[in-house]
């Protein structure tokens, strides 16, 4: 794996180039998340929170994606990388799932009195957060790498092709008893979700990157020594 | 306890789907498989003609059972080309599973049938024609007439292991895989299992056994290859070495007891 | 084609045959679904108003509990004896033995709903001949037992096969327990059919995805 040091160079600099763009992409998010964009009518300051909690969400079901497309790659080509793949975005994804549930109720509470609402994307977004738990879990009790990896990647297909009637079905429900975390979005709403999307979009993306540096590194290591034997 | 001869002394048919051009019916062309990020099969290059009894003997962990199931198309090698009856074990494993038959450690028997039940079980899952004809020629080639109808739960494991037998040449395959079939039985059990290798070679099937008994491997087997840390590092003749000579190498590759 | 279906049925009869000789895993299900149904029944104040909202619930807890018990079951016996690696070394591709297997527990759940529905509806006190009911349960069933049989392939090749089923089933299902719990609500209250057949259609949504989908990747579970 000896990589020509113009190329090694290449990578290091869109890296430092990835991070400095996350960095500024996030402090512009909070610049317009608490300064710019104005209060809301009804549930006032504390409806801050929805531009992190929503792009948190996305980014979460982009995570879950990403291991759905990995997990079919690695079953096709066996190619440990793909499971690699599938596996950081699977914790990347769970963690970014725990915000999401945390920062719902921590929404929900001043607004609507209670924890927990019952809301589709809510609701959603906990059965994702156990299906991808078990996406997790199966790893540990596998007992054996290769096969844990197997069965998470049939996991990871099954589970995400679960989600659309996951939602479907617990949207279905609750139009009896509408209790919605939403928001109807102006301007300057519009401008500072949008930014806060991409700000987290990349966050994930570098994080994403940087577990499957250490993973591939491990990987590489444990061929190195085995191919001593 | 013998083995009716007749009927297996036939001259394997291995025909239809026979790709004749190649003269093996068992090849593996740098076999590498891993389990758990540990390589067990490290390359692996094994011929074997039709007829051909080979014996695989090697310590525990040598890669023995991991190569029979990758063999059998349990398993999915890694890396390197594998064909039977020539036939590729990527693409025509169903096939392949056809011609083949296995005697293993397991019995792979369900307890709560009959030894009739599971006979025509496994007769329906390989298509065996004339079935009820067949299972009484099987039962009996195994001694077990007797005990037909009666629950395999209640079959010593000798008895298990001679309906187990009974199952394996219930589609007559023209390869035979055995893997370690030595294990548990009696003195009775294990004089049949020596008669039914006999019996096998001398009806030209094509056999692949691994063993602990190095006994199997110098009278009976053709070739004797032993397995180390996930590699061939001995592959002789076999009927007439010495037994003495088999596990003076044993040891001397391995640096194990025998 | 034919061959394929006769192998099919070859597997499912195996598992009748070894149940119908045992009778340990029936016994064991139909009790429990109806020790569940009568200790909710503790858990709720039977009154009448709220009978109607609180019974599909309890009818669905009971079913999908005891479906994880015996899906459980379904693939240990396999492990015996190696029976499961004998299955794979049958010239069958490896969906035969997720359909065979999947037919057997369906056929298994289907009899123990027929047994406890009737209890349920007379300990709740509601009418027993609902037609509709029928299809709900059948729809869901093949529903949990489609995610089930593949899920319980997976649970058994590891070491904490107990409790990984249900961790990994329940999530999966939800889609199917709500519209389940839904329809039979409707359908017991005497609903309109449009609103129940929205639900029905999510269930069949479900039974399609999920049918076609684990016959797909089983081969991947019970590969070596």
């Amino acid at each position: 794996m000896q990589k020509g040091s113009s190329v090694k160079n290449l990578n290091d600099r869109l890296e430092t180039a990835l991070v400095a763009l996350g960095f500024a992409l996030m402090m512009a998010a909070l610049y317009l998340i608490f300064i710019y964009v104005p209060t809301e009518k009804e549930m006032g300051v504390i409806q801050r929170i929805f531009y992190i909690h929503v792009p948190l969400a996305w980014v979460a079901f982009l995570a879950f994606f990403i291991v759905f497309i990995g997990s079919i790659l690695y079953l096709w080509k066996r190619d440990e990388r793909w499971d690699i793949l599938a596996r950081s975005s699977a914790q990347i994804g769970v963690i970014f799932t725990t915000l999401v549930l945390v920062t719902g109720p921590i929404w929900a509470k001043p607004v609507w009195g209670t924890w927990w609402t019952w809301d589709a994307r809510l609701t959603a977004s906990l059965i994702l957060w156990l299906t991808y738990i078990g996406y997790l879990l199966v790893r540990s009790y596998a007992g054996e790498e290769s096969r844990g990896a197997r069965m998470s990647a049939v996991l990871g297909i099954v589970g995400f092709v679960d989600v659309p009637l996951v939602y479907l079905s617990i949207k279905l429900w609750r139009t009896q008893h509408p209790r919605e975390l939403v928001s109807t979005l102006e301007g300057s709403m519009m401008l500072t979700l949008m930014v806060s999307l991409a700000a987290f979009t990349v966050l994930y993306i570098i994080l994403l990157r940087q577990t499957t540096a250490v993973r591939q590194l491990e990987a590489s290591v444990r061929e190195l020594k085995d191919s001593q034997q | 306890m013998s083995i009716a001869a007749d009927w297996m002394g036939k001259r394997a048919i291995v025909s239809d789907d026979y790709r004749g051009d190649t003269p093996y019916m068992i090849e593996a062309e740098g076999l590498v498989k891993s389990f758990g990020g540990r390589k067990v099969l490290r390359g692996i290059d094994l011929r074997v003609k039709e007829g051909e009894c080979v014996a695989v003997i090697g310590p525990n962990g040598a890669g023995k059972t991991t190569l029979i199931k990758v063999l059998t198309t349990l398993s999915r090698p890694l890396a390197g080309n594998v064909r039977l009856v020539g036939m590729d074990i990527r693409k025509e494993a169903v096939a392949i599973r056809r011609k083949s038959g296995i005697v293993s450690h397991h019995t792979f028997l369900y307890d709560h049938l009959t030894a009739h039940e599971n006979l025509k079980f496994y007769g329906k899952m390989y298509d065996v024609p004339d079935l009820d004809k067949r299972i009484t020629e099987v039962i009996d080639a195994v001694g077990l007439r007797a005990r037909l109808h009666d629950r395999v739960g209640t079959f010593s494991r000798g008895m298990q292991q001679r309906l187990s037998i009974a199952r394996a040449i219930l589609h007559d395959p023209p390869i035979m895989f055995l893997d370690e079939p030595e294990t548990g039985l009696d003195q009775e059990a294990l004089a049949m299992l020596s008669g039914l290798l006999k019996t096998l070679i001398a009806g030209k099937r094509t056999v692949l056994m691994t063993t602990h008994r190095f006994e199997w491997g110098s009278e009976l087997a053709d070739r004797i290859v032993i397995l180390h840390s996930g590699k061939i590092v001995f592959d002789e003749p076999g009927r007439g070495m010495e037994l003495s000579t088999l596990r003076e190498s044993y040891r001397r590759l391995t640096g194990a007891g025998s | 084609m034919s061959g394929y279906f006769a192998k099919v049925f070859a597997i499912l009869w195996k598992d009748i045959l070894s149940e119908l000789r045992t009778r340990e895993t029936a016994s064991a299900v139909l009790v429990f679904s109806i020790l569940v149904i009568v200790i909710f029944n503790f858990a709720f104040e039977p009154d009448s108003d709220t009978i109607e909202t609180v019974a599909p619930g309890i009818l669905w807890v009971a079913f999908t509990f005891s479906g994880v018990l015996s899906l459980n079951r379904t693939f240990v016996l396999e492990k015996e004896k190696g029976c499961l690696e004998g299955l794979m070394l049958c010239p069958v591709s490896r969906e035969v033995i997720y359909w065979g297997k999947m037919a057997a527990s369906l056929a298994f759940m289907l009899i123990v709903e027929a047994i406890a529905t009737p209890v349920f509806l007379i300990l709740f006190d509601l009418p027993l001949f609902v037609p509709e009911l029928v299809l709900v349960i059948v729809l869901a069933t093949v529903g949990f037992v489609a995610v089930g049989t593949l899920l319980s392939a997976l649970a058994t090749n590891t070491r904490a096969r107990d409790t990984l089923l249900p961790i990994l089933f329940f999530p999966l299902v939800v889609p199917v327990i709500i519209a389940a719990v839904k329809a039979s609500e409707t359908v017991l209250s005497g609903g309109a059919w449009d609103e129940m057949s929205t639900w029905l259609q999510v269930m069949a949504a479900f039974d399609v995805v999920f049918l076609v989908v684990p016959s797909l990747v089983f081969e991947f579970v019970i590969e070596e």
